[in-house]
């Protein structure tokens, strides 16, 4: 048991371990030495580790894109995949061009939206994403099938609940419809928010249209189940139920990315050329 | 191995088992054990941070200062929880997300303190590393149990593979839904708690409270 019975007169100098373990100077002692080697273990481990995480992230977030590309095969390599059917351009999104002179390969685009010289401060009415900054450039991923362009699949972005979501959406070559959509980092509600990442929700979303007739955007997300006969059923999604802020949340930053502050020019052009750039 | 040794190891696994006896560690137990994969590498996981723990604290026993043994405590564990969290997402990232917040959890899970509190605090390194792995082995054999019986019959697989085929793919086997949700563990663990203590009446505990008719008003 603890040395309790050495008396004070034996200690000399610094040795703290040696006082009584009731002893202030000794409970501090042993509480800063603790804290030092658990902080050396904990940043020792996070250090070491990082790059091997990071790898494991991009491969997620390919996986993602192939997977709401349409494109996900069993046992197929998600690097050898990627490289061969998926092709990343920038595109300025005030214009809605392309831009050659960023490597889409080393775009940060979160670097990019905290950047003040490469992003814009949104205004709160302009802001319904909940994004506050916008990166002036953006990746976009298109997949060729036959030479043609097949699939165009967007990051997107937005606040839901407690946590802005990450995601991609997917559009057909027509630029309109939506094939797909999918997330992969978010913090929403476990077990009713978390629902975006739900396959059969997210599959509520395919065939659905993004824009009307004029060219707007009219995709949202609304309360409760969606009248196949309305309509406006061409429009809209399911919401998840015990998560409306989360569902909202989704149709916001949907309508953000569509509109004329995210991908609405460049997709413009593509509708404009049919799809053929 | 001596007597004791094997004592202080293999009592926790049935006779004194963490979650079924002392009914710790339970919500881990509802949470991650849809899937068979994810609860061995939560086995592992706590196994691993319930050994570092204990051997740690038995280590610095006679220097932990009793007003802070708790903090001192949880500071360890802590720190072991975060390291497996980083190594699993640099090396298992998939079963790291599956895993999501219940690795991190492992913190608050009551049988790694309970254990660093209990024994380690006040017993040798070797034997409270003993009692861990002991404690770890009972608390894994019911995750096991409960994500093979929860896997098999929700999703008719055992770690991924189809065991029983689907009757939405051709086959025979309609999946019982209930089994994915976290009430089903409820349930399994409740079945086993009653079949650990009707094949071990020892460990049926005294009931607190017993009707009993009030003198002169008993039927007679």
């Amino acid at each position: 048991m603890p040395p309790d019975n050495i008396p004070q007169a034996d200690i000399r100098g610094w040795n703290y371990l040696a006082l009584s373990n009731d002893d202030p100077r000794k409970i501090i002692a042993v509480a800063l030495i603790l804290c030092l080697v658990c902080a050396v273990l904990v940043s020792a481990a996070a250090v070491l580790l990082k790059p091997l995480q990071d790898r494991n992230q991009a491969l997620a977030i390919k996986r993602q894109i192939i997977s709401v590309a349409g494109l996900a095969a069993p046992g197929a390599d998600t690097e050898q995949l990627f490289r061969e059917r998926i092709s990343m351009h920038i595109v300025e999104l005030d214009s809605g061009a392309y831009v050659d002179g960023i490597d889409p390969q080393r775009f940060d685009a979160r670097a990019a939206a905290r950047d003040p010289a490469n992003s814009r401060q949104l205004s709160r009415d302009t802001d319904i994403a909940g994004i506050k900054r916008r990166a002036r450039h953006a990746p976009v991923y298109l997949v060729q099938e036959n030479g043609r362009l097949a699939t165009i699949i967007l990051p997107v972005h937005g606040y839901g609940l407690w946590s802005t979501m990450y995601g991609f959406l997917a559009l057909a070559a027509d630029a309109r419809t939506i094939t797909g959509i999918t997330f992969y980092e978010h913090a929403e509600t476990p077990g009713l928010g978390d629902a975006i990442v739900d396959p059969d929700w997210q599959a509520g979303f395919r065939d659905k249209l993004a824009f009307d007739d004029e060219g707007m955007p009219r995709i949202t997300v609304i309360k409760g189940r969606v009248n196949p006969g309305s309509m406006e059923a061409r429009y809209q999604v399911d919401g998840i139920s015990g998560a409306t802020l989360t569902s909202n949340g989704v149709a916001r930053l949907l309508r953000f990315w569509l509109g004329n502050l995210g991908f609405g020019p460049y997709l413009e052009q593509l509708r404009a050329t049919g799809g053929t750039s | 191995m001596k007597q004791e040794d094997r004592q202080i190891l293999f009592e926790p696994v049935i006779d004194n088992n963490p979650i079924t006896l002392q009914v710790l560690g339970v919500c881990s137990a509802l949470a991650v054990t849809v899937k068979l994969a994810p609860s061995l590498i939560m086995c592992v996981a706590l196994t691993f941070v319930i050994t570092c723990a204990s051997a740690a604290v038995s280590l610095i026993r006679h220097h932990i200062p009793t007003n802070i043994r708790i903090i001192v405590q949880i500071t360890i564990i802590a720190s072991l929880v975060i390291v497996v969290d980083q190594v699993l997402k640099a090396f298992a990232w998939e079963i790291s997300k599956q895993l999501s917040v219940f690795v991190g959890l492992i913190i608050t899970n009551c049988i790694v303190l309970g254990r660093a509190e209990a024994f380690a605090l006040h017993n040798p390194v070797r034997e409270s590393v003993l009692d861990a792995l002991g404690h770890a082995m009972g608390y894994s054999l019911i995750l096991i149990l409960v994500a093979t019986l929860r896997e098999l019959f929700g999703s008719g697989t055992l770690l991924g593979f189809q065991v029983l085929p689907l009757v939405r793919d051709g086959g025979w086997y309609e999946p019982n839904g209930l089994m994915l949700l976290a009430p089903s563990a409820f349930f399994i663990i409740g079945l086993l708690i009653w079949a650990f203590r009707s094949w071990k009446p020892a460990q049926v505990e005294e009931a607190e409270y017993r009707i009993h008719g009030v003198q002169g008003t008993e039927p007679r």
